[in-house]
């Protein structure tokens, strides 16, 4: 699972809601595996995340500091801005682990770097 | 009134498969590259020749880059139902738009081409010869020319009654070739994974054209199996994702779908399948969830959700349910949870994918999905609404003489504000189509059997 995915996935779990977003990753596996960089993939999907989640998901996976917790207004021009986007998104894979809901603590595992996002009908909503 | 100067006439030659797919194809793609599609476009329908008016040449060569539906465009220089037409319609074509290309430092070939009807060498050269009016300046080199005519002759759609005579003649500059080799070389045949219903290679690239999908989208597939309709996708520079409920199929696990091959090899799995055709890098993340029960935060992510929902025929409908209702059949699953399955009603099914499709597509975004019909009792009207969703084409597939599939494709138009507010409304926009549940009682009933068995015996 890459973090562009994760940004964007909110726990389901019957009640929780809005507060189900930001899935809390535990992870005993991380790969980096490379991908072609291609910033106008990174401007589009940009304005798309959440922000201060991503930050806080890369710097949980230790990349501490390297994205700014602010979005600087001139970042499409920034290459080097982009690059690091672009590999927190893209390249920086959960590959074993469990992703926590914020709300109710339901664990959903990683296996082989595929969530298991499916839950019991009493724990759904309907 | 002469047409607007502007737009330059195109001659379209189309291949004489999936016919009612090809208007919406060709539709689309003229919109995504900027291209309108007027009421004076010259469509003759089942015809494998078309006349379009197109600003650009440009938009008609982005056009060949995408099409499996046509086969080549020419810049038509001339039409006629008769030779002698056609030669007048030539010389009535503006000299300054000729001369360049037959200018006598270049090298050219004239080619014929005919539908219907096979001309002998001879016949040929006469119509060839028949052109010298036109002043060609440049040599003729056969095997690579810069500049490529074509006479193209119409004998009509009837192979049992061929005229004598052409029922229209056109003369063009080739311009390109369309993409009907990718129906081969992506063929299912050579995929390294696939399951029971794997979409054949030329349906799942005409899927990717109506849903206008381009380069840096993110396109996703609810029901995405062994990730069939995301390579189109990727193939055109789109980002993909999808999810499906079975466990297995998305690690690439149990049974293989193939003959002679009991079980999955270890590197069958939707990744790999990008990677045969190098598009690894689009591939974004596939997961394991219930399309019933969507986990993800509220956002407009998807350019395009294109996707052949599971109607129970050759893969069952599930959604996940609690363990009482399934007593037995339970999948072996090694997660210490284990979610069970049950049927999903087919008209539940599509209620969600419309109420998912508007609530995550961005505005002008498209969903195109296939939705199963007893061909007896349909009607239009039971193709599902949302009023978030403009229906853009409806084209049907024939499976059996009783059944068909019917591809849906519809373009978000309005935005999506509360789920509760569509509630009320949404059941009398999909009471038409409840019916639809029993498609599969419908189809297994042994009812199109025994029409096609009797329909065989009275033909004998």
């Amino acid at each position: 699972m890459k973090l562009l995915t994760h940004n964007l996935l909110s726990s389901h779990v019957l009640g929780v809601g809005p507060q189900g977003f930001l899935l809390r990753i535990q992870a005993t596996e991380i790969c980096v595996s490379p991908m072609d960089f291609n910033p106008n993939f990174v401007r589009r999907m940009i304005p798309k995340m959440e922000w201060t989640a991503l930050v806080e998901a890369a710097e949980s996976r230790g990349h501490l500091s390297e994205l700014p917790r602010q979005l600087e207004e001139s970042y499409e021009k920034d290459e080097d801005f982009l690059r690091k986007v672009h590999h927190i998104l893209l390249e920086v894979e959960v590959v074993e682990g469990t992703l926590q809901c914020p709300e109710s603590g339901r664990l959903f595992p990683i296996s082989r770097g595929i969530p298991n996002m499916l839950l019991s009908d009493e724990e759904a909503t309907s | 009134m002469a047409l607007p100067s502007t737009l330059n006439r195109y001659l379209l030659l189309l291949a004489q498969e999936h016919l009612e797919f090809r208007l919406p194809e060709i539709k689309s793609l003229l919109s995504l590259f900027g291209g309108r599609f007027s009421s004076h476009q010259e469509i003759h329908g089942n015809s494998p020749f078309w006349i379009l008016s197109i600003p650009s040449e440009d938009i008609a060569r982005n056009l060949m880059k995408r099409t499996v539906c046509a086969k080549s465009i020419f810049e038509l220089w001339g039409h006629g139902k008769s030779p002698e037409e056609l030669y007048n319609s030539l010389k009535s074509y503006p000299m300054e738009k000729m001369a360049p290309f037959l200018h006598s430092d270049t090298t050219y070939k004239i080619k014929i081409h005919t539908f219907n009807k096979t001309l002998t060498q001879e016949e040929k050269v006469k119509r060839i010869d028949a052109l010298e009016f036109l002043p060609f300046e440049g040599k003729v080199n056969l095997k690579d020319p810069q500049h490529v005519f074509s006479i193209l002759e119409d004998y009509g759609l009837d192979p049992n009654h061929i005229p004598e005579k052409p029922l229209n003649i056109y003369f063009g500059r080739w311009i390109a070739d369309g993409q009907r080799e990718l129906i081969e070389s992506y063929s299912v045949k050579k995929r390294h994974f696939i399951g029971n219903t794997s979409m054949d290679a030329g349906l799942s690239f005409i899927m990717a054209n109506h849903g206008k999908v381009k380069e840096n989208d993110i396109v996703f597939d609810p029901f995405v199996g062994t990730g069939g309709l995301l390579i189109p996708s990727a193939h055109f520079g789109a980002y993909v994702c999808g999810t499906d409920i079975d466990y297995n199929t998305i690690h690439g696990l149990g049974k293989a779908s193939r003959k002679n091959q009991k079980w999955r090899g270890p590197d069958e799995n939707i990744k790999a399948n990008l990677r045969q055709y190098g598009l690894e890098k689009y591939y974004l993340d596939v997961l394991i969830a219930d399309a019933s029960k969507p986990s993800w935060r509220k956002g407009l992510f998807f350019d395009a959700i294109i996707t052949d929902p599971p109607y129970g025929i050759r893969e069952s409908s599930r959604k996940t349910g609690s363990q009482k209702e399934i007593p037995k059949g339970i999948e072996k699953c090694p997660e210490s949870h284990i979610p069970v399955s049950f049927n999903y009603h087919l008209s539940d099914m599509f209620i969600d994918l419309l109420n998912f499709a508007a609530e995550t597509l961005v505005l002008g975004g498209r969903l195109v999905y296939w939705l199963p019909v007893y061909i007896p009792e349909y009607m239009e009207e039971i193709i599902p609404r949302h009023p978030c969703l403009k229906l853009i084409s409806n084209c049907e597939q024939r499976l059996s003489s009783h059944t068909a599939r019917r591809l849906i494709t519809m373009e978000k138009v309005k935005d999506f504000e509360d789920q509760d507010q569509y509630s009320h409304l949404l059941d009398n926009q999909f009471l038409p189509y409840k019916g639809l549940n029993s498609f599969r009682e419908k189809y297994f009933s042994g009812v199109t059997k025994r029409i096609a068995k009797e329909e065989k015996s009275s033909q004998e």
